[in-house]
């Protein structure tokens, strides 16, 4: 029980009518690095803004520790959040904004510049202190801001997006940075975005979320190889979705051929859904091919090539550091390893 | 690019109606008229420092002061109620606010003299209810109450404009930094609002400092405040030199006032209040 540092049960929240979280269950492991993620809407941020205390639950309880914490106000909360747009003050100066829970907590003067020095410090803003926020670019307002709610030691940090304004560049740095420091402290992360190339660099687990429900929880490699539904396997990454029919244990039959895969336990002859990496589809000669088909379009996507092969049935997607010209009659190969079987959703 | 004439009906009129008076009021107040005509003379503007015309002045500031001091403890709370969610979409309640100044402002303080009078609403109902009236009509309580109620909204809408401006993510920021209510108050609220603070104080101080209806209407007396004393000596005693005198007194405090204020006005961002 200890090792759960938050626990959401049966959270259930309504916005005007509508419903934004649909009976939730979650829970967070002390020292890890959790991913919400999901697309805009689907109700990651207001999971965090409850955990937070800036939202009630309309049911359901929020465990700390294993103390109920529901209507627990934001600022007895062992917790901290970097907010969207960073929220930092305007009328104070960097360290200002770095002391500003410090103050509160009346710590003296000494520890106190202390630990503004050394948070700086860890975000590569010594010698920043004086200046004033509307004079940082976004990137430093942003480490301001992390640095800001650090500084307070919480038990677990909460971060909205907080990489959304930056550049791409900036972006993939400060992921990293952001990992480190997760890894070095030993503070319980967690982190909104739907970004999901930014949750599979940075997480321990990802919770994929759409409408209001969680889709998945895992591991990056799990949500990436195993998605449990459409939904996952459309939103993590690109990927050929196809109907098929499990005809027994490890024998697969879509796209007009029998594969061997290695998913078992589905029964004989059900309808599935078929889900395959375009980076897992082979090309090969029409003759090797298990289907055959024609090239339709080619995009130069700098590491790879993104290319459309139509077969009788189906417009494959295939990713390939190989290039094959329009119009070329190709082959397909798909390893048993490649093929991940779902079960079909009743509505799709 | 050039369609500076279009603005050129506006310059006749500022001429006319602010640039000439102007100078005529600088003109009176550094002459005096013997029998040969218009002469140079600072003695208006010396009597202006006479102890009676003194404590004239000293009054007007200090009941202006008060007015606008009151006027900021009733309207702060009054605009950060405005802008809470419950009443945020209730655009009514601000309507409400604002209608009574649709109002001819002299209709409105007429009404506070039959209100306030002897056998006025209030101490009817007052006497009604068994306690004792009140005689605070031709007061100093008067005036200031005068002034109040006409002058809050000047300080309710610029601390209202500027709260509502306000970004909720810096409150909750605080709040998530570990300050209760009263702390997100005094450490990020208030701060944030002082420009709207400021234009405030500056909207209700200037009106109430030169008003001569409140004062005329509620307080009785003659030379009241100095905004009486000016109108005193241009429509009554006929002194046009010594009344412009008092206004270039009156104009250099007001001026004074809003040096000072200016200093604190201006963010980073640039003017927030109404000046």
């Amino acid at each position: 029980m200890s090792k759960h540092i938050i626990e959401l049960k049966n959270i259930d929240k309504v916005y005007d009518g509508n419903p934004v979280l649909k009976n939730m269950n979650l829970y967070i492991r002390k020292n890890e690095f959790l991913t919400l993620l999901g697309p805009s809407g689907c109700g990651k941020t207001t999971t965090l803004r409850i955990i937070g205390g800036f939202e009630t639950p309309d049911k359901g309880d929020v465990l700390f520790e294993g103390k109920k914490i529901n209507t627990l106000p934001p600022y007895k909360r062992k917790v901290n959040t970097v907010f969207q747009k960073y929220a930092l003050f305007p009328h104070l100066t960097v360290a200002e904004n770095v002391a500003f829970g410090l103050k509160i907590k009346k710590m003296d003067k000494h520890t106190m510049e202390e630990k503004v020095k050394t948070m700086l410090h860890l975000v590569n803003l010594s010698g920043f202190e004086n200046r004033s926020i509307t004079s940082l670019s976004g990137g430093q307002q942003q480490r301001v801001a992390i640095a800001r709610a650090l500084v307070n030691e919480p038990e677990v940090l909460l971060l909205d997006e907080p990489l959304g304004a930056l550049d791409l560049k900036l972006r993939k740095e400060m992921q990293i940075e952001l990992k480190n420091m997760q890894q070095r402290l030993g503070i319980t992360f967690i982190f909104v975005t739907h970004d999901q190339e930014e949750a599979l660099t940075m997480s321990d687990t990802i919770v994929v979320m759409n409408e209001g429900v969680i889709q998945q929880v895992g591991s990056p490699i799990d949500i990436y190889n195993e998605p449990e539904n459409r939904f996952v396997a459309k939103f993590i990454g690109e990927s050929n979705i196809v109907d098929g029919i499990m005809l027994d244990d490890y024998l697969v039959d879509f796209a007009g051929y029998h594969f061997p895969c290695v998913d078992k336990g589905f029964g004989q002859n059900q309808p599935v859904d078929v889900v395959i990496r375009p980076e897992d589809v082979k090309i090969v000669t029409p003759a090797e091919g298990m289907i055959q088909g024609e090239v339709k379009s080619v995009i130069f996507k700098g590491v790879h090539y993104e290319m459309q092969v139509t077969s009788d049935d189906f417009t494959w997607m295939v990713h390939s550091t190989l290039m094959e010209a329009e119009g070329t009659q190709v082959g397909i190969q798909i390893g048993p390893n490649d093929i991940h079987i779902m079960k079909k959703e009743a509505e799709a | 690019m050039n369609k500076k004439w279009i603005s050129a009906p506006y310059l006749v009129w500022m001429v006319i109606f602010i640039v000439v008076p102007l100078f005529l009021v600088g003109f009176y107040g550094i002459t005096v008229r013997t029998d040969t005509g218009f002469v140079f003379s600072l003695e208006p503007l010396q009597r202006c420092f006479e102890p009676t015309y003194l404590k004239v002045l000293g009054r007007s500031v200090l009941l202006a002061a008060i007015s606008t001091v009151i006027c900021l403890i009733l309207g702060y709370p009054i605009a950060m109620i405005l802008t809470s969610k419950d009443f945020s979409d209730k655009n009514i309640y601000l309507m409400l606010f604002v209608i009574p100044m649709w109002m001819n402002f002299l209709l409105r303080t007429y009404a506070w003299l039959t209100l306030l009078e002897k056998n006025g609403l209030i101490n009817v109902l007052l006497q009604k209810i068994g306690l004792n009236p009140i005689h605070i009509l031709y007061t100093n309580q008067a005036v200031v109450l005068g002034m109040v109620y006409n002058f809050l909204p000047f300080m309710v809408l610029p601390i209202y404009s500027v709260l509502k401006k306000l970004d909720s993510s810096l409150i909750e920021a605080a709040q998530d930094l570990g300050a209760n209510g009263f702390q997100t108050f005094i450490k990020v609220i208030f701060p944030l609002s002082i420009p709207g603070v400021v234009s405030g104080i500056t909207m209700v101080f200037m009106p109430a400092v030169t008003t001569f209806v409140i004062s005329r209407l509620l307080g009785g007396g003659h030379y009241y405040l100095i905004g009486n004393l000016i109108e005193e000596q241009f429509l009554s005693v006929g002194n046009w030199h010594f009344g412009s005198a008092l206004s270039i007194f009156l104009m250099i405090i007001i001026l004074i006032s809003i040096f000072i204020t200016s200093h604190y006005e201006t963010d980073k961002e640039g003017s927030v209040g109404l000046w």
